[in-house]
């Protein structure tokens, strides 16, 4: 991606244009790093189609970790602070 | 590839066009390491109805599962954008 950052210093269209594409990207990663995830926790045997618990099982899923995700940086951030910058971790 | 060479609209969609493949790729990717690990228990010297069958299955579920992610996550991130606005206005 660098090339093209060099390419479109000038450019504000261009430059629009990579950051947009950039963060859907990022978006896809997180779905397929999702699906990894919940994949794994909810389905079982593959039949016909996803049956209602299994729909609620991802649906949970995905909630889940984001919240774990932000309940972590909270308490990783107030561990730190306790910790008073003290050179170990 | 000098921008001076190519329209800019061309490098667009060129970059689009990449970014798609690989996704593409990412998708392939999980999904046949996915429905391998579901569908073939002891591997044998093809694969039969049955394991034919259930990758099939594996596949249509995959990409259900991946809907139904995408969809859950989208409607997430607007919930935390319209509680962020929401905190913005109680500042107010």
């Amino acid at each position: 991606m660098s090339d093209f950052e060099n390419l479109s210093g000038n450019d504000k269209e261009l430059q629009d244009f990579l950051m947009i594409e950039k963060q859907k990207a990022q978006v896809n990663a997180q779905i397929h790093e999702f699906n990894e995830i919940c994949w794994e926790k909810c389905i079982g045997k593959p039949s016909t189609k996803l049956d209602h618990a299994t729909e609620t099982c991802l649906s949970n899923c995905v909630d889940r970790f984001i919240d774990t995700s932000l309940l972590i940086t909270q308490r990783f951030a107030q561990m730190l602070q306790k910790r008073g910058g003290s050179g170990d971790l | 590839m000098a921008a001076g060479n190519m329209e800019k609209g061309e490098l667009m969609s060129q970059v689009k066009q990449q970014i798609a493949l690989a996704n593409a790729q990412e998708m392939l990717s999980k999904m046949t390491e996915k429905c391998f690990k579901k569908c073939i228990q002891k591997p044998g010297k093809a694969l039969d109805n049955t394991e034919q069958r259930c990758i099939s299955q594996c596949m249509d579920r995959f990409m259900d599962a991946w809907n139904l992610v995408s969809r859950t996550y989208g409607n997430r991130l607007q919930r935390e954008q319209y509680r962020s606005m929401q905190a913005v206005d109680m500042t107010n």
